[in-house]
């Protein structure tokens, strides 16, 4: 055994494997009981549209707070301290309340099954196969990254064999969607919200104990390598590498805050398939809202481990101090892992384990269930088979879950090979989603705006970002990985822009009439409001008071720890 | 390409409304098994081994396994009594026909 190996393995004893295996006899229950339900395509591929708005709201967060997420973000707090809340505040809040006052009416007003039919019905057909087989595999790439990663972690905590890990984790998602569909992922999503926060509170109350408190984790940092610096989220000079203040603010709000977060919150389907299966417009409205709120939170149970390990992890605190890459083997993506191992005693670490094994599973099970609606609908049904019955698309359905979860193997495997190739391709396919959220928006508020224009305006803004991407790669641009990132994102989203308003300008656009329901200002008022009686009624399930109060608990937020 | 309508059809054609997809269970009594089975064995261990100086060590002095043990029983109590007073009530059969407010035609 390494030196590396030796610091991070866990010592679960029986009773934390058995606090394990009941997480996952309850998620395969899941499975078996969402299974009655499923009667066509719809029910096993959007959940029927029948899922009350805190179920889905939960989910629609927790489909993010996957176990890549989670371990990146504590590896944030450690390296940066305050300043990743930006992250969280900045890089999700705005751009869920605009998702569900601004752009729900129209996604679930269309009746879309999915982000690509909904530019099917805007734009035209290119369009939608353009996306559909860009998510279809990207879905599949990242579903076998989460796996990949998911065996690192349980050779690295557990000892156990990555080829025995990857087919196992595997198999239990593939148990469960294939059961139970978009319904069974979305409960267990559901779960795993609360075995994750049952993982984070006691760390960070452990955490906290330690050091003294809040108070003496201030003291600590204030006498640490950063010299307090890390205490405050502006202008966040180490987080973005910019070194000027001021574009380092620029950087946070337009790369961050608008164009890489807006463009993943608001066109991600894996995300706003959560929504679409709510059961009323007002639900769906509501859910990316709801989902907002614990979002602002929880990030507070991330950040504060992540600056514990900062002080009380000697690896973690000795390459802050000098700056280098890894200790020993440990890098800042070890602090979660070392945490739990100093932080917390048999029993819930048990808990911890499956809440991270869980979290896992979710970020692989977001990826397989919005992978197979898109194959099933947008690829299968619209493009190469059209025209048969619902019960046929059902089973393609799952059969597509199964040759997903297969190709994640595979690509788990592939990952295991060239780590370094997969971090490439993963941070290309999140080229799409700025000039994606482009078309979009031009789409929404621009009716002038044609078919060929967006599928040509996605690729040019897509092949901008990979030109940047590639220019600061090989050191053209002077520009760390970070600035390079929001970099990338601002040009795709622009010239992705320009070159579709250039190509509407010279193209035919539909006529209005088709229109209606999928631009702005063709839309009547009352087809984007939404039904205010029965478990729609009361103010506390307005979209627009809940997504007000979202924005002052996150404007509070930055004023008391900002 | 073509647009218009004779491009159109089936991707806006729904499969047929669901009849089973609302009957559901309930998603707050796993809720409540899940915090009521992890807060016993919780609650258990520490009350057993939670002041062991190896896991006071650990905790910074807090028995963590009886605090958290005890916070998820009091959640999955939480989760019961939601269960209780707001119960799952099945869909009419005039909401399975027009089952909400999505606008009509499109």
């Amino acid at each position: 055994m390494t030196l590396a190996q030796d610091a991070l393995r866990l010592n679960p004893n029986v009773i934390d494997y058995l606090l394990v295996a009941f997480y996952f006899v309850l998620v395969l229950g899941i499975g078996f009981a969402a299974r009655r339900s499923i009667s066509s395509s719809l029910d096993f591929l959007l959940s029927g549209r029948s899922m009350p708005a805190w179920i889905t709201g939960l989910a629609f967060i927790s489909a993010n707070l996957g176990a890549i997420e989670l371990i990146g973000m504590v590896a944030n707090g450690a390296q940066y301290g305050v300043p990743m809340v930006h992250y969280y505040w900045l890089g999700a809040i705005p751009a869920m309340v605009f998702l569900g006052l601004v752009m729900m009416p129209f996604y679930y007003g269309s009746k879309a099954r999915s982000v690509p039919e909904f530019l099917f019905k805007r734009f035209n057909r290119t369009t939608q196969r353009v996306q559909s087989v860009i998510f279809a595999v990207a879905s599949i790439l990242i579903a076998g990254v989460n796996l990949f990663s998911l065996g690192l972690v349980l050779e690295a905590l557990l000892g156990w064999p990555l080829q025995v890990a990857i087919p196992v984790a595997a198999v239990i998602v593939l148990g469960y969607i294939t059961l139970g569909g978009l319904s069974a992922a979305i409960y267990t999503e559901v779960l795993q919200f609360f075995v994750i926060l049952a993982l984070l509170i006691p760390l960070t109350i452990a955490g906290l104990n330690r050091v003294g408190g809040w108070d003496g984790l201030k003291a600590a940092v204030t006498a640490g390598p950063s010299g307090g610096a890390d205490l405050s989220a502006w202008p966040g000079t180490p987080l973005t590498e910019i070194d000027n203040p001021v574009l380092s603010v620029l950087g946070i709000v337009f790369g961050l805050g608008f164009v890489l977060s807006f463009g993943y919150w608001t066109t991600n389907f894996a995300e706003v398939q959560r929504a679409l299966s709510a059961k009323s417009m007002s639900a769906a409205r509501r859910t990316p809202i709801i989902g907002a709120f614990p979002k602002a939170l929880v990030v507070l149970v991330i950040l504060i481990p992540g600056m514990v390990s900062a002080v009380i992890i000697p690896q973690i605190a000795e390459i802050k101090a000098t700056g280098v890459d890894e200790v020993g083997g440990i890098t800042y993506n070890n602090a979660l892992s070392l945490l739990l191992k100093e932080l917390l005693p048999n029993g819930i670490l048990g808990v911890a384990i499956a809440g991270l094994l869980a979290a896992f599973m979710a970020g692989m099970a977001a990826n397989i269930s919005s992978f197979n609606t898109v194959f099933t609908y947008d690829i299968w049904q619209d493009w190469i088979k059209p025209g048969l019955t619902d019960r046929y698309y059902l089973q393609v359905g799952r059969i597509v879950t199964i040759v997903g979860c297969v190709l994640a193997i595979g690509t788990a495997f592939i990952a295991s090979g060239s780590s370094n190739l997969m971090d490439y391709l993963q941070s290309l396919f999140s080229f799409f989603n700025a000039p994606l959220f482009a078309i979009f928006i031009l789409g929404l508020f621009w009716k002038r705006m044609t078919g060929p224009s967006a599928w040509i305006g996605l690729l040019s803004g897509t092949a901008a970002a990979v030109a940047v991407n590639v220019l600061v790669t090989t050191g053209v641009f002077a520009l760390s990985d970070q600035a390079g990132s929001f970099v990338g994102a601002i040009a795709a989203f622009v010239v992705g822009t320009a070159v579709a308003g250039a190509v509407s300008l010279v193209s035919t656009p539909r006529a209005d009439a088709e229109l209606v329901g999928l631009v702005w200002s063709l839309t009547p008022k009352e087809t984007r409001t939404h039904s205010t009686e029965g478990e729609d009624s009361g103010w506390y399930r307005s979209p627009a008071v809940l997504g007000g109060g979202v924005l002052v608990l996150t404007a509070v937020l930055y004023v008391v720890f900002g | 390409m073509s647009q218009g309508p004779e491009d159109a059809p089936k991707a806006g054609t729904d499969a047929p409304p669901s009849t089973t997809a609302s009957a559901l269970f309930d998603l707050r009594n796993v809720i409540a098994l899940l915090f009521g089975v992890y807060g016993i064995v919780l609650t258990i261990m520490g009350i057993v081994s939670g002041n062991d100086p190896a896991n006071m060590a650990k905790t910074g002095g807090s028995n963590l396994n009886l605090e958290t043990g005890i916070a998820m029983l009091i959640i999955g109590a939480l989760f019961v009594v939601w269960v209780r007073t707001r119960p799952l009530k099945l869909p009419t059969p005039e909401e399975m026909a027009e089952p909400d407010d999505r606008p009509a035609g499109h």
